[in-house]
């Protein structure tokens, strides 16, 4: 999106929502002592037999966006999860600025703190963390208990987000009645009854079977296409990154590594530690056609006075079988092959191209996952063409170019 | 040099009676207020319809063959001739026990959230469990004379620690997570404790005072000693008469209403795996059913 207006509380989509600034979060006896050292470039070992302090999180520096999901990715102990509980305070950062909506919640009174954990951001937990001794009415209502809502208002508003999360008819069920996707999806709606802009989901998904965390990734983008909040999520799984993440923080023992889209991280790893996550990533799921398409078939632009004949030598003289009719706009018209186009001439038809198309050659869009596209690819016996979201050819993509590039990862 | 650590007591004790006697008369006054409302209450209650209720509570709680036992076993009391003791006794568990978990459960929630109040009451604590019973007699007796208040005191004391540590322990060992929920949805700390703490913390909280009524009730045998009555006072007679069978009756009628009172007390801390058996057994619909 190219242009976004600020509203006066500045979370309009695409704005800063949560501003970090040389966050650092130490922990142990003297953390004072330890971020002495660690800013004077001493290393986690030598700060760690000095002051017995260990570092959770290594002076951290980024913008989370309104309305984006934004993914910490890394392997346990990377600090991921500490750095997650700086955002709502659960854990105090040692020194740095954390801004949200503009507010540093570093200086905020405990008062305040409440407040805005009550309000505006709310959280879910790897283990569900649901309250047994509640019904899941009571449980989803539970922020809102908290805060004070009255008793009606605050049961309507969890069933709608018990609703809204397809736990309709569950509400006197106690939690451990529920399988673990649906206890989750009560967590889901525990933190979203009070309608926070901020959610925090720390490996929300990780306790559950494959299958069943694919759907809570599937149904956590579709309530995020009802209703835009920005979702920062911690993950281990880059698959899951890689799925619903706008934007993915790579973390490495305490300190960010890279920020950025699925595809930057993937096509322009920062180091060989993020290298090492795509080694079981299934590339089809990060890529999309538009990606792997490249531009080396011939385009022929079709117009009058360019004559099918004179397409045809061409093809030959750069021995392709096959050639991509656009027009004088890029659009795209169609494929040809050397034998249909051949057959057409001499059969002196008229309007040769288009006689001369090849019928099954449908394009792909751009925009499509290339993991869906790869049955057509491998089926078609030409280089299957790729267009934009308004008709234009950008290329083609080859089995030799699929191949490459399902094969870059490994 | 040298100091004698039993003068320092004992000018500690008489320094208090000098000083604080009205206000050791108001405690006695409103202890003994409980207790003989306490004792009188109970013992109005004719046998047959205690023993009633008993048996309904072990049906409700635990189960229909503990209904069965509890029916048989306070019958032998009652042909014993010892209900009334036993009524009197457990007159004194009550109100210790009560007394033992309005300061114990406060005691344990300010150790739970303080290391610096844990450190401070984990030695007095110890100081008294391992202190003889005995000797709390003494001075009980001294500040508040003979009979049922200082029986009920000193049982107090006794009986109080397992409360303070397993509500201290309840709330420290609440899962962390729900503790980080609670926070992370904006509980204030009252919240917290009143939402999250206590309710995870409730089995290990009854099981400490399921402990305090165990202990109690082996205190309040030994407070019959200076007067505190009950059944303590059958086994007391057994010993000093020599008498073995009268020891041995009041002992076996401690012994039942033990057994009782322990499997009554350990249902309440799993209420929701004890309470479906009986009721479906019976056809009844769940007592948790209608509550919600």
């Amino acid at each position: 999106m190219a242009f976004t207006t600020e509203h006066e509380n500045g979370t309009s989509e695409g704005s800063t929502k949560i501003r970090l600034k040389d966050v650092y979060k130490i922990f142990g006896e003297r953390p004072e002592d330890g971020l002495e050292l660690l800013r004077s470039g001493k290393s986690k070992a030598e700060i760690h037999r000095a002051t017995g302090c260990s570092i959770g999180v290594n002076n951290a520096s980024f913008d989370i966006r309104a309305g984006e999901i934004f993914v910490i990715m890394g392997l346990s102990g990377s600090g991921k999860s500490t750095l997650l509980r700086l955002l709502n305070r659960l854990i105090e950062p040692t020194s740095g600025s954390i801004e949200i909506d503009g507010h540093d919640i570093t200086k905020m009174s405990r008062k305040a703190l409440i407040e805005l954990r009550r309000r505006d951001i709310s959280m879910v937990f790897q283990s569900f963390a649901l309250l047994p001794n509640r019904t899941v009415l009571n449980n989803a209502a539970f922020g809102l208990e908290v805060a004070g809502v009255g008793e009606a208002e605050r049961k309507a508003k969890a069933m709608a987000a018990l609703k809204a999360v397809g736990l309709d008819g569950y509400g006197e069920s106690r939690p451990d009645e529920l399988s673990g996707g649906m206890k989750q999806r009560v967590g889901l709606a525990r933190a979203l009854a009070s309608e926070p802009s901020i959610l925090l989901m720390d490996e929300a998904f990780s306790a559950l079977d494959p299958l069943i965390r694919t759907e809570m990734q599937d149904e956590l983008v579709r309530l995020q296409s009802e209703q835009s909040r920005t979702i920062v999520f911690v993950s281990h799984d880059l698959d899951e990154a890689m799925r619903i993440g706008d934007r993915i923080c790579i973390m490495q023992n305490g300190n960010v590594v890279q920020v950025g889209t699925p595809d930057e991280i993937v096509g322009n790893p920062a180091n060989d530690y993020v290298r090492s996550f795509f080694r079981n990533v299934d590339v089809s799921q990060v890529f999309k056609a538009g990606d792997v398409a490249r531009k080396n078939q011939i385009t022929i632009i079709e117009r009058q006075g360019v004559s099918a004949a004179a397409a045809l030598e061409q093809m030959k003289s750069r021995d392709r079988e096959f050639a991509i009719i656009v027009g004088r706009d890029m659009k795209y018209h169609g494929m040809v092959s050397q034998a249909s186009l051949m057959e057409k001439i001499r059969s002196k038809a008229e309007d040769p191209y288009r006689k001369a198309f090849l019928a099954d050659a449908a394009p792909i869009p751009a925009s499509e996952q290339l993991s869906s596209v790869l049955g057509q690819v491998a089926a078609s016996a030409w280089p299957v063409p790729v267009v934009d979201d308004q008709d234009r050819y950008i290329g083609a993509i080859s089995k030799s170019a699929l191949l490459e590039t399902l094969d870059r990862a490994n | 040099m040298s100091f004698d650590i039993g003068d320092g007591i004992d000018s500690a004790v008489n320094y208090i009676l000098d000083n604080f006697s009205p206000t050791l008369d108001f405690i006695a006054a409103s202890i003994g207020f409980v207790t003989s409302g306490l004792q009188s209450g109970l013992l109005s209650i004719p046998m047959p319809l205690g023993i009633a209720i008993f048996v309904l509570l072990a049906l409700w709680r635990v189960s229909f063959g503990f209904a069965v036992f509890a029916g048989l076993a306070l019958s032998l009391v009652g042909q014993m001739g010892l209900w009334g003791a036993m009524m009197e006794t457990l007159s004194l568990v009550i109100a210790s026990t009560v007394i033992a978990m309005i300061v114990g459960l406060p005691l344990g929630v300010a150790m739970a959230r303080r290391d610096s109040v844990a450190a401070i009451i984990r030695p007095g604590l110890d100081l008294m469990q391992t202190m003889p019973a005995f000797v709390y007699l003494i001075p009980a007796a001294m500040f508040f004379g003979l009979g049922a208040v200082p029986g009920t005191i000193a049982t107090v004391i006794f009986s109080m620690p397992p409360v303070v540590r397993l509500t201290n322990l309840g709330i420290r060992q609440v899962h962390v997570e729900f503790v980080e929920a609670g926070n992370a949805f904006g509980c204030t700390p009252t919240q917290l404790l009143l939402k999250v703490q206590l309710p995870n913390a409730m089995p290990s909280i009854m099981a400490g005072i399921n402990q305090t009524i165990m202990l109690s009730l082996s205190m309040v045998v030994i407070a019959s000693m200076i007067g505190a009555g009950g059944l303590g006072n059958t086994v007391l007679t057994g010993i000093q008469r020599l008498d073995v069978g009268t020891g041995f009756e009041g002992g076996l009628a401690v012994v039942i209403l033990a057994v009782i009172l322990d499997r009554l007390t350990q249902s309440l801390g799993k209420k929701r795996a004890t309470w479906r058996l009986p009721f479906s057994k019976f056809g009844l619909r769940e007592p948790e059913a209608k509550a919600a």
